[in-house]
């Protein structure tokens, strides 16, 4: 009896927590009406990360304002690999016809379920590979990198920076290589120390890896990570800190000086309008400071205003078109041409990106 | 450069190091908690919310005591007196940890504190090279050694140690020599969910004094199977939790120092060296003696004995 009942607890523990993390809807809408939208999110962290999915979950409230949005769910730290290919699949299944998936690895777990749901709209983040169904969309968050890297150049004192970053994937190298050539615009004396973590999301790990760089006499610290805990570290050895993906001033007020932060919310309301309207076709969306995708956090006082100027200008030629970060000559960390003088390089290039530029002290783990 | 490297080791195992003590008096008891990795976010969450409010750190860490005592008190019931099975139990215990700290951390993603400082210890911090990295820690990490002292010989010096040991070999035994093997194993589980939520609370306290969810990532699973590395020892325990927030230290150096080394390689050596122990453990098994508790998983019903 007492096994039952023991039993019985645990299964009802069991339910109550898996369910609790997804709200279900049980009416189906034909995806071929056009008109309203139901959308789901698949995120790879939990949306109190307070940075990448934290910020996508802003977006997510500002596309379900819309008025023909009629479910907006989303689907928390959902592991890259099969997992997502289930919870996708699940997702289409219940009848949600706008589906994001907020995460590199999900790519092919993206085009694989959409193959099997040609009425469905998904919308990748980051990848590279679409199909009738699937779009893609991403922002030119390498700009705001440039202009956070000339306000590093100009605030180091020992001409070390030191970046933590998370994975060796083309992302977060574009990034590095933006920050560094916004450093060297500057301060060609400068160079940017790289730390890889190999991860999205370890708190302890990241401040490890931010200590790590500080104790090699780096004074500006920044990240591809998804925490403050890098910039905590900078400011408690009082280095400066860049942020990412969100404004973080009020967590490290002593070290803020800026940050590259996203505004999900302008592409999911122009997605769903689109779907909405029925003008949706798959394309691949990589939108800049023009469309304000992405942007700079306000600077901080810490900035000098000149400085402030120099980035703001650099900023509004940026905003008007004129992107020339990845424009030649620049020369790779091993001393090799890897775009000659004249030259930019292309869309496909920096999104493929397997180079780390000169002035970065480091290397892509094989 | 070494006792920057020795330093920063000490640090990333003491997290480790206070869920694998806790486990370990746990396992003794005879009851396996898979359930430390949610015990350390209650802890984490709760610390840093009550040192949050009351600008007390000290409270901070005593509220994650109790509360990953409390949480961990729902484990033992089911597996003490309901005799249920502790994988499933614990299982959902690590999912009750991360539903409940996401659920009510919400409020607290972007609230800062001013976390543990450093406590030289005086004389001793000034030894050269040993005295930075060993002696000017905050006072978690003197605590958490200073437990790996006290456990150890609670365990093998004294006779509440010896029940417990006892308890865990063989309840029936125990039992019959007249050790309430029920109230030993409860009070095992409480104490050790409380040492889990304590290792919790050095995250959200100490080394990173903010609090976002999953923050433990997956450290209490480590803690989990560094019980079995320290062969619910300990002392070993310690060496254990250093080796591995050592390798992590150790190889995020050597990449801001330029490095060629492959830093996949340096993580792998923790577990490498998991296999070398356990292989050297099955070994000892054959020999007929296995510092495994005999009675680990097993509920205990005075009714069923044989």
């Amino acid at each position: 009896m007492k096994k039952i009942v023991m039993s019985a607890i645990l299964a009802s523990f069991l339910l109550l927590f898996g369910c609790s993390k997804k709200k279900e809807e049980e009416v189906k809408v034909p995806a071929d009406t056009g008109k309203e939208i139901k959308a789901a999110f698949v995120y790879v962290g939990p949306v109190g990360d307070g940075g990448w999915t934290f910020a996508h979950d802003l977006g997510r409230q500002v596309m379900a304002k819309l008025p023909y949005v009629k479910d907006v769910t989303f689907i928390e730290s959902v592991p890259e690999g099969a997992e997502s290919t289930r919870i996708i699949t699940s997702l289409a299944q219940k009848g949600y016809n706008l589906i994001f998936t907020t995460s590199f690895g999900y790519m092919d777990p993206t085009i694989e379920v959409a193959s099997k749901f040609p009425d469905v709209v998904f919308m990748h983040c980051s990848g590279y590979k679409a199909a009738e169904n699937v779009g893609t969309y991403f922002g030119r968050i390498y700009q705001p990198r440039y202009l956070s890297g000339m306000v590093a150049g100009k605030m180091t004192k020992t001409n070390i920076i030191g970046y933590v970053a998370a994975f060796p994937i083309p992302e977060v190298i574009r990034g590095i290589n933006a920050f560094t050539l916004g450093v060297r615009s500057v301060n060609p004396d400068a160079v940017v120390k790289v730390v890889w973590t190999q991860t999205w999301f370890d708190p302890a790990k990241e401040r490890d890896a931010a200590d790590s760089l500080l104790d090699v006499k780096a004074d500006v610290i920044t990240m591809h990570q998804d925490t403050p805990a890098p910039l905590q570290a900078a400011e408690k050895r009082g280095a400066y800190a860049i942020g990412y993906n969100s404004d973080m001033a009020a967590q490290v007020p002593g070290a803020w000086l800026t940050a590259p932060i996203w505004n999900w919310g302008s592409i999911y309301t122009q997605v769903a309008e689109q779907v909405h309207n029925g003008t949706w076709k798959s394309e691949q969306l990589w939108y800049g400071l023009e469309h304000n995708l992405v942007d700079m956090a306000p600077m901080s006082k810490l900035v000098p205003e000149d400085v402030q100027a120099l980035v703001n200008e650099k900023k509004a030629q940026l905003a008007s078109g004129n992107d020339d970060i990845f424009t030649g000559p620049i020369k790779d960390n091993k001393g090799n041409v890897a775009v000659e003088e004249g030259k930019s390089l292309t869309d496909a290039e920096k999104l493929s990106m397997n180079f780390l530029v000169e002035g970065v002290q480091g290397s892509i783990p094989e | 450069m070494i006792e920057i490297l020795l330093y920063a080791t000490i640090k990333a195992g003491t997290p480790l190091l206070f869920a694998t003590l806790g486990a370990i008096i746990m396992e003794r008891s005879g009851i396996i908690n898979l359930g430390v990795e949610g015990l350390m976010l209650v802890g984490a969450l709760t610390g840093f919310s009550v040192a949050y409010t009351t600008h007390s750190l000290f409270l901070g860490v005593m509220a994650a005591f109790f509360a990953s005592m409390a949480a961990g008190a729902i484990h033992g019931f089911i597996c003490v007196y309901l005799r249920g099975n502790q994988i499933v139990s614990g299982l959902s215990l690590t999912m009750f940890g991360i539903g409940i700290t996401s659920l009510f951390g919400r409020s607290a993603v972007g609230l800062t504190i001013h976390g543990f400082d450093r406590t030289p210890i005086p004389l001793l911090s000034k030894i050269p090279v040993i005295g930075q990295a060993v002696f000017n820690h905050d006072v978690l990490v003197y605590f958490s050694v200073a437990l790996v002292v006290c456990i150890h010989l609670f365990l093998y010096k004294s006779r509440w140690g010896l029940h417990l040991r006892s308890v865990g070999e063989n309840p029936a035994a125990a039992d019959t020599s007249g050790v309430n093997v029920n109230l030993y194993r409860f009070s095992a589980v409480l104490i050790g969910s409380g040492l889990a939520g304590i290792g919790g609370a050095y995250l959200s306290l100490a080394y990173t004094p903010f609090w976002v969810e999953n923050m433990s990532a997956g450290r209490g699973w480590i803690a989990v199977a560094l019980v079995i590395f320290a062969q619910w020892n300990s002392t070993r325990a310690l060496a254990g939790a250093y080796l591995f927030g050592g390798i992590n230290a150790v190889q995020l150096r050597m990449q801001a120092m330029g490095t060629s080394l492959s830093p996949h390689l340096l993580m792998m050596l923790p577990y490498i060296f998991t296999i070398i122990v356990l292989i050297f453990a099955t070994m000892r098994l054959e020999k007929g003696s296995t510092p495994e508790p005999e009675a680990l998983g097993v509920p205990y019903d005075r009714e069923d004995r044989k």
